[in-house]
């Protein structure tokens, strides 16, 4: 009797783990296309790329070069149902989703576009 | 690259100078930047305009430099955001009256430079001045410094920004003379925009380059820069003023 209620506690707890984590973790927009950089790196060291780039840009010109926030928001960036581009800073989308989860505020996007100037790349519906 | 074909040679032929028989130094068309290639100190990029093509009705400079650069306004004339302003002038002795387009004169020794106290204001190799908005903390020192009344400050939550002019609230901007578009071999919007209404009063050019239709110019015909005596040496260029 005793090992019965302890394994359908342990299995309650394990379910109702799985339930949170399912919950927490967030869920990110794929995007179409490869990433310039391999997916584990860009987690890890995105933002010293781009703060990197940004200076080499504007203050030498140096254009075309391997990162650019503005690529990453070109293929970052879904059609919503509306065809229209969705911010990549709104709720649930590929910027935000994780930096919410991580609690780390994005100041890119006070002056950043956050849809591309032309039609997305990725056709993927959200929202 | 596209091979050079007997037909273009011949068509090129109207701008390019004969150096002997036989011998054609085709000018240079403007060509977009190798990527991962810095601006160059080679270059000096600036403006040559003719006032005396400038109606003063005419907004299409000012109206194309806000599509391109996506500036937005509260009708608020006297803090909007702009990049060129249209400035009536009118000589009292004679009547004389000009319309003049005034920019970012992208000076030599740019006041605004000097007095910036993070270095986010800065001038490229190339001549082109421009903020650097992520070191920019609005102070508005440049603002005070620039002569030319050139510069502006986003007081407002910007939204709908154009992907090549990043800008937000508390910051201090300005014409950036379309670097993104000179950097891909492009002129700046507004003198395309004056050339498509037929008057194109304003000549975009390479200054450091001797074979070039502004650099020519400048050297034939007179022309002015608006508070020379200051030694700010501006690279935007005025005729008929």
């Amino acid at each position: 009797m005793r090992a019965w209620v302890l394994s359908l506690l342990m299995g309650l707890v394990w379910l109702t783990g799985q339930a949170w984590a399912g919950d927490i973790s967030p869920v990110i927009p794929k995007a179409q296309g490869a990433c310039v950089d391999e997916p584990q790196a860009m987690r890890r060291h995105h933002f010293d790329y781009l703060k990197h780039q940004r200076d080499d840009t504007l203050r030498s010109g140096i254009r075309g070069a391997k990162y650019s926030l503005k690529e990453c928001v070109s293929c970052h960036a879904l059609r919503g149902h509306d065809g229209k581009a969705v911010p990549v800073n709104a709720e649930g989308q590929f910027c935000q989703s994780c930096h919410s989860y991580a609690a780390v505020s994005i100041d890119c996007f006070t002056c950043h576009a956050t849809v591309p100037d032309k039609a997305p790349k990725t056709a993927g519906v959200t929202q | 690259m596209t091979e050079t074909t007997r037909r273009d040679l011949l068509k090129g032929a109207a701008g390019a100078v004969v150096l002997a028989p036989g011998l054609t130094l085709i000018a240079a068309k403007a060509q977009a930047r190798a990527p991962g290639s810095a601006a160059s100190a080679a270059n000096r990029f600036g403006l040559l305009i003719d006032t005396g093509k400038c109606d003063s009705g005419c907004t299409a400079c000012v109206d194309a430099c806000k599509t391109e650069m996506g500036l937005t306004g509260h009708d608020r004339p006297a803090t909007d955001v702009q990049y060129i302003r249209k400035v009536n002038v009118k000589d009292p002795a004679t009547g004389a009256a000009h319309s003049v387009p005034v920019m970012c004169q992208h000076c030599a020794k740019p006041p605004c430079v000097d007095v910036c106290p993070t270095g986010a204001s800065m001038k490229r190799a190339d001549g082109i001045v421009l903020v650097d908005r992520h070191i920019c903390i609005g102070c508005r020192y440049c603002m005070m410094a620039c002569p030319y009344k050139a510069r502006s400050f986003a007081h407002e939550d910007q939204t709908n920004q154009r992907e090549a002019n990043p800008r937000g609230k508390g910051c201090v901007e300005a014409c950036t003379l379309c670097a993104h578009r000179i950097d891909a071999g492009a002129k700046p919007a507004c003198v395309e925009a004056c050339a498509a209404t037929g008057k194109a009063a304003i000549l975009f050019g390479d200054l450091a380059d001797p074979n070039s239709e502004l650099s020519r110019r400048v050297a034939a015909e007179a022309s002015t820069r608006i508070r020379a005596d200051l030694g700010t040496g501006p690279a935007v260029r005025y005729q008929g003023i």
